[in-house]
């Protein structure tokens, strides 16, 4: 039996993110009381970007029922390659050139984990994990120490784009859930939510299933190379390992926001909400005072008590019921 | 068409014996002088011993299914680790006691892994994820970065250095290990039931099979061989840091891979590990010795193991 707390959140897998959401932004603005000034707002918003885009790819590749490990790897890939070839002098019209290539090399990158994860049929953990040492290695090449940079004019436009006022990542994030409304509407959006639920049953009913699950790494690698590229434009520097951390940060924002790892369960609008919860909480730490040996601890104790919530109140209510 | 029929343990130990014998032919390589290349072949089959033994309680989780997975054996290593490491304090009488502890301290966690796996219905994954940022949190708050204390040199002789006919401890230690985990899986009931809910838990369930005990009996075995771990690790060498065990969690999750146990559930072997853990320690071994810059040395390590896993790690056809 499903007791009602289930089947709501059933229906409604954002449910328990948006209320974990407004929860974090209550006790960040009673810390940070200026949390929505426009400066803090922009400030905070181009932080949590990197990870907000790279958790968007991630939530996709899940969505179809994989995993995708090596999301931090392509993005230290893309910023080793901006610092290096962009340079801290670099020609910001030339410069533009270089977005590009890091978008098609963020893209080949999937390409190359989607091949063999949905046409040779590897284990998608194990095979992303052994790409993003091949894509770590390559980050590495290009970048042995970390160094170089883009220019100062790329930061600044990434710091000062405020149209009307709100976050350049305002914007990166509607344009994201159009896309992804869009996607809802075509006949893909459906394939994705059949693959990522039962792959034999979607098989058999004529969905490409290597295809979509292919498009998925595709596109987490392309968003993973925003991400890249955003973290460039946000540090102004390189660092082959920059990305290490986005891996499993981006994982558990899309299981904050809602998603099974299972697959067919999930989308993009939660993990947005995830990573960006997880982005308040290191806010919230260290506006808090905490001490630095404390905040690593602090830090997962929240984010397993976050993910242990649903479970707690299905428990307590099913005793109660 | 027909399939070569060759165990994936199999496959790996001949693939280590291969690229051992290879490295001769390349510069600074294994095997190039046959006065070195024995004494060389059993230091790699020792260091192999840690990633082997971390990779046990992996082996366990992963095949009790349910998309099973310990990503925090990593933190649990380096945790046991620095309790050893202050417990023994140089000591030989202290040294059991400690070993009781870490045994403890690793069931203790896996434990609660279960339970947020089990009760709480948090995906492994992410569940073991968060334990591992919580035991990494709870290190730092405990040592403030600095551990004091000692291993006893019992320890060292044991683990270290040669026990029988030249052959280390920590070898010796291995083959009595794999010995015991080939009961528990193959001729205990535990191993029997873990193979049922990795197949598939309903059924399992409907045939008597007490799952949810079975999955925290599990998680625990698990942590508590990832403690047996830390306490290996830093008998061997000697000096502990708060990253010891960082290093050794991907490559259990590989290793029980490259042996051929799916990471699906319900299949896999603890030979396969084993054969695993020793074909991954000899190629980073290799990286080492053969002095490649890292990137070099990251982008053979990932190849390799792309080319070993579409070997034999792929999943039954859509189209069966």
């Amino acid at each position: 039996m499903r007791t009602r707390w289930q089947t709501l959140t059933y229906r409604n897998p954002y449910l328990f993110a948006l209320l974990l959401l407004a929860l974090a932004v209550v006790a960040n603005f009673v810390l940070q009381p200026n949390l929505f000034e426009r400066e803090s707002l922009n400030n905070n918003m181009r932080v949590f970007l990197p990870l907000i885009l790279v958790s968007v790819g991630q939530a996709l590749v899940i969505l179809g029922g994989g995993i995708d490990i090596s999301v931090g790897a392509i993005v230290s890939v893309v910023n080793a390659l901006l610092a290096t070839q962009i340079g801290l002098k670099g020609d910001p019209n030339q410069a533009v050139g270089w977005l590009i290539v890091a978008l098609f090399v963020g893209m080949l990158a999937g390409a190359i984990n989607g091949f063999f994860v949905a046409y040779l049929r590897l284990q998608p953990i194990i095979t992303t994990y052994a790409t993003s040492f091949l894509f770590a290695g390559v980050a590495l090449f290009i970048l042995p120490n970390p160094g170089g940079g883009v220019p100062s004019a790329f930061t600044q436009f990434y710091r000062d784009t405020t149209p009307l006022g709100l976050p350049l990542a305002f914007y990166v994030i509607a344009l994201i859930l159009i896309g992804w409304w869009v996607i809802r509407q075509l006949r893909y959006g459906r394939y994705l939510f059949a693959v990522g639920g039962k792959a034999d049953a979607a098989y058999e009913t004529g969905v490409p299933v290597s295809g979509v699950q292919f498009s998925t790494y595709v596109i987490s690698g392309f968003m993973s190379a925003l991400g890249g590229i955003a973290i460039t434009l946000l540090t102004g520097s390189g660092n082959a390992q920059v990305g290490d951390a986005l891996t499993l940060s981006s994982v558990t924002a899309v299981v904050i926001g809602g998603a099974a790892l299972s697959g067919g369960v999930g989308g993009v609008a939660g993990a947005i909400i995830g990573a960006i919860i997880l982005g308040l909480i290191r806010n919230i730490i260290s506006f808090a005072n905490v001490e630095t040996w404390w905040q690593t601890f602090v830090n997962a104790a929240i984010i397993v008590l976050a993910l242990a919530m649903p479970g707690l109140i299905n428990l307590f209510r099913r005793k109660r019921a | 068409m027909k399939r070569l029929a060759i165990s994936p343990p199999v496959a790996a130990v001949l693939l280590a014996m291969v690229l051992f014998l290879l490295s001769g032919l390349l510069p600074n390589g294994f095997g190039s002088n046959p006065d070195v290349a024995i004494p060389q072949a059993v230091n790699i089959i020792r260091l192999s011993v840690f990633l082997g033994v971390i990779a046990a309680g992996q082996t366990l989780v992963i095949i009790s299914g349910g998309e099973g997975i310990d990503l925090s054996a990593g933190a649990v290593v380096t945790l046991t680790a620095i309790i050893t490491y202050s417990i023994v304090k140089g000591q030989n009488e202290n040294v059991l006691p400690a070993l009781l502890a870490v045994l403890i301290v690793g069931a203790a966690i896996g434990f609660l892994n279960g339970v947020g796996v089990t009760f709480l219905k948090i995906s492994p994954l992410v569940m073991t994820l968060g334990m591992s940022g919580v035991v990494t949190g709870l290190i730092l708050v405990v040592t403030q970065g600095n551990v004091s204390g000692a291993i006893a040199p019992i320890m060292t002789q044991l683990i270290a250095r040669p026990v029988f006919l030249g052959i280390p401890g920590a070898i010796v230690i291995w083959i009595i290990f794999g010995l015991l985990m080939w009961l528990l899986l193959e001729r205990t009931s535990f191993g029997k039931h873990l193979f049922a809910i990795g197949t598939n838990r309903v059924t399992a369930r409907l045939s008597g099979v007490n799952v949810t005990g079975m999955v925290l009996g599990t998680y625990a075995l698990a942590g508590l061989l990832a403690g047996l771990g830390g306490f290996l690790v830093v008998g061997n060498t000697g000096v502990v840091h708060i990253r010891i065990g960082d290093p050794f969690l991907f490559p259990s999750i590989a290793a029980v891979a490259v042996g051929g146990t799916l990471l699906s559930g319900g299949k896999g072997s603890y030979w396969g590990t084993m054969a695993g853990a020793l074909v991954l320690t000899l190629i980073t071994s290799l990286l080492t010795t053969m002095q490649m810059p890292e990137s070099v040395r990251r982008m053979v390590l990932g190849a390799t193991l792309l080319i070993m896993i579409s070997i034999y790690g792929r999943q039954r056809s859509l189209r069966q």
